[in-house]
């Protein structure tokens, strides 16, 4: 008698689930939409060519080829999305926010950035624009450009068409000084004179080497990239991430809004019927909490179907870690609803404190963005949460490609705040007005 | 049947039932009747076990009416004043989850829903979303769900608020076949008439306290005039010298003027109502009708509980 009684509450709640659009609507449709946007946003699928690249403007005011090769150089940055522009042009860019940093290169700059190469004296100004708000862009432009200009102007300052007229020009020059004005003066007359035997040498062979000082000045060592972020040769799929978040989130304020309803039950005839029948406590509680359980896996489930269908995201862990994960946090979110409905007052009340709450446990729990941006600090606080358990047990499962062992803590976590949850409930539940 | 002796309730300061003591025999149909906030709703919520008294004790057959899920919740329908049904689902996943609460089995419940469902004349409704019922088919729906585990005691919360007379009077009909059936009843209400038609007995309460337990008949006895006299006068204006004239005649208990001309009460209607008669023309006055009847049971309980506004302290009962 006592199953049956449960099995008839949860059978009408999920009735009136199915019966409730705007609910599925809500539960459903948003978290994709969201989820969507957020994965764009961060690289969608590893598919789209501008994704993480970063908006650039450059302007370029040397008439000498040099610059334009930093320009083309910086064009064809992976890194970077660049558009060339006036200065005017870029200055009002970079003040609304279109791009983030604008690089000037002035008038001269090819051959004031030759002529300091080996002396440091008459250095160009290179400008660059920074959106305030974005420091952090300018630093990573400034970086490529130095990279790209180190190389292409060592190039020209050592080897190229005008090099052996400018090299003597600056040895004319150092032979005019004094000891006071260039203190290594004799090692660098022998640095340029070397330089011209150099290009000698290489012309009567026939051409420029391969390699060596032709290519011009190079970081002494190359970088390979290697994204750990599942098996082999699967790019990382940021919709993965952001999927796991508004699923988690949307979940999450599906069981508030299940607590309040109970809350709101109590003022409606249908709460006396409850009372009036020999029903335990424990069985309505137990029952509301399998009911949202329910609802919240068919939530998940679709948000799912549509992530792996349109977005490709892929479970490249373990699949039985990933329906553990997925399980154990309904559950949670189940018996937090519930819990929320035992220790609020009123309806209204209790919505609004359960939707900070909520919005708190979202945020500090990586829903929106991954926990690793956060401050160390925040991100040990951040362990309290449980989204950040469920998030992080999703991610693990999905696009870090772990095995069920990685599943096995953020289970355990998320059990144990339900266990927790639903022995608050027991106790504080009032039956009674 | 059901024992209810010295049952208590208190919310804060204010006492909302205070002693209340009666006993219903198996099959009786007892009406519960009382102003605003006299405590009817309190009392049969404790009643039916959804709130627990201060003091006092609740017997079913012997046995308490305690705990969440006691047995003896088995044997009450609880029919509430607010409508307990969800208006999103059909008349038939309504019944469904009542009849689950009750732990009714499966096999059994489809055919206890068809019945109940008859018995209120909705059978025909089974899979009609309720959000589309009327009011009255609503409050018919609401006794069948407190029908499906068929409990021997049944308890009514003013089952006719707010439906039409076509409704109210399907309603009867329903509470006086459950009577044939044999069902016990105990039916709140506020008007007198519908408790004169359905109940074998009658009590009033009033601010917490049981101020009368009587038959219909023994309420009537109460009154000091049991019939009731309405003269319509061409010229609805009596004079003072008349109705002095019309106390006076043995047998006539009031006689005061109303909105059409006289109202009398007397005790019987022989020669009272012939000499009042007489005493009228002698005066002058047209009698143009005369409509003459029991007294209502309306005047014995506003006598017993008085004329007074009681929505103030209907605070928290509101029946």
């Amino acid at each position: 008698m006592r199953l049956r009684a449960i099995i008839a509450l949860v059978r009408t709640d999920l009735q009136l689930f199915r019966g409730d659009r705007r609910a599925v609507v809500v539960g459903v449709l948003v978290p994709i939409l969201i989820a969507a946007f957020f994965g764009y946003v961060f690289g969608g699928s590893g598919a789209r060519d501008d994704a993480g690249k970063m908006a650039v403007a450059v302007v370029n005011e040397d008439a000498v080829p040099l610059a334009a090769e930093i320009v083309a150089a910086l064009a064809a940055d992976p890194l970077l999305n660049t558009r060339s522009t006036s200065r005017a042009e870029a200055e009002t860019l970079v003040r609304t926010g279109q791009v983030p940093v604008a690089v000037r290169l002035p008038a001269h700059f090819s051959d004031a950035a030759v002529g300091a190469f080996f002396t440091g004296r008459g250095k160009p100004r290179v400008e660059l624009l920074v959106d305030p708000s974005n420091r952090m862009s300018g630093q990573v432009v400034e970086g490529l450009l130095t990279e790209h200009a180190m190389q292409l102007v060592s190039k020209a300052a050592m080897s190229g068409p005008d090099t052996d007229a400018q090299i003597a020009q600056r040895i004319a020059e150092l032979a005019a000084s004094s000891d006071a004005e260039v203190p290594q003066r004799a090692e660098l007359k022998s640095l340029l004179e070397s330089v011209q035997r150099l290009n000698a040498r290489t012309r009567a062979d026939g051409g420029p080497p391969a390699g060596g000082i032709q290519r011009g000045l190079t970081i002494p060592y190359d970088v390979e990239v290697r994204p750990l972020s599942g098996p082999a040769n699967v790019p990382y799929n940021s919709y993965a991430h952001s999927f796991a978040g508004m699923t988690v989130q949307f979940i999450l304020v599906s069981g508030i809004d299940a607590g309040v309803v109970l809350l709101l039950m109590r003022s409606r005839g249908i709460w006396q019927r409850f009372r009036s029948a020999p029903l335990a406590r424990w069985q309505l509680l137990v029952a509301r909490a399998l009911s949202t359980t329910l609802i919240g896996l068919f939530q998940f489930v679709l948000v799912y179907a549509a992530a792996f269908a349109i977005f490709h995201v892929r479970i490249q862990g373990s699949v039985l870690g990933f329906a553990a994960v997925a399980l154990s946090f309904c559950v949670m979110n189940a018996t937090f609803g519930l819990m929320l409905a035992s220790i609020g007052r009123s309806a209204g009340v209790t919505r609004g404190l359960a939707t900070m709450a909520t919005l708190l446990l979202v945020m500090v729990g990586g829903a929106w963005v991954p926990s690793f941006v956060f401050p160390a600090w925040l991100q040990t606080v951040s362990l309290a949460s449980p989204v950040r358990w469920a998030v992080d047990g999703l991610d693990a499962m999905t696009w870090r490609g772990l095995g069920l062992d990685a599943a096995l803590m953020p289970v355990a976590v998320l059990l144990v705040t339900a266990m927790a949850c639903l022995a608050i409930s027991l106790w504080r539940f009032r039956w009674e007005e | 049947m059901l024992s209810v002796s010295a049952l208590s309730k208190r919310f804060g300061s204010r006492v909302a039932v205070d002693g209340v003591a009666f006993q219903i025999r198996s099959g009786e149909t007892v009406g519960f009747l009382g102003p605003n906030g006299a405590g009817k709703t309190t009392t049969l919520a404790m009643i039916s076990g959804l709130l627990t008294p201060d003091a006092g004790l609740v017997l079913l057959n012997g046995q308490p009416v305690t705990g969440d899920a006691g047995a003896t919740k088995c044997r009450i329908g609880l029919v509430p004043q607010d409508l307990a049904l969800y208006d999103e689902l059909s008349a038939w996943s309504n019944l469904q989850l009542f009849g689950g609460l009750y732990g009714v089995p499966r096999d059994l419940l489809a055919q206890r829903a068809t019945a109940v469902l008859e018995l209120v004349g909705l059978a025909d409704r089974l899979h009609d979303r309720v959000g589309g019922f009327s009011g009255g088919m609503k409050r018919r729906l609401n006794i069948a769900g407190a029908l499906l585990h068929d409990p021997p005691l049944i308890l009514l919360d003013e089952p006719t608020v707010g439906v039409d007379p076509q409704s109210r009077n399907a309603i009867f009909e329903n509470i006086e076949e459950l009577k044939r059936r044999g069902k016990t009843l105990l039916y709140t209400t506020h008007y007198m008439e519908e408790a004169e038609r359905l109940c074998d007995r009658i009590l009033i309460i009033d601010h917490g306290r049981i101020v009368a337990d009587d038959t219909p008949h023994g309420l009537y006895a109460r009154l000091p005039a049991s019939r009731e006299v309405l003269v319509d006068l061409e010229r609805p204006v009596v004079g003072v010298d008349l109705l002095a004239k019309l106390a006076t005649i043995p047998g006539v208990v009031v006689a005061q003027p109303s909105a059409r001309g006289l109202r009398i009460e007397v005790n019987d209607f022989g020669a009272a109502l012939a000499r009042c008669l007489e005493l009228i023309a002698a005066d002058g006055a047209t009698v143009q009708t005369v409509q003459a009847g029991r007294v209502s049971l309306e005047r014995v309980f506003m006598a017993l509980t008085g004329h007074g506004l009681r929505d103030a302290a209907a605070d928290r009962d509101t029946s």
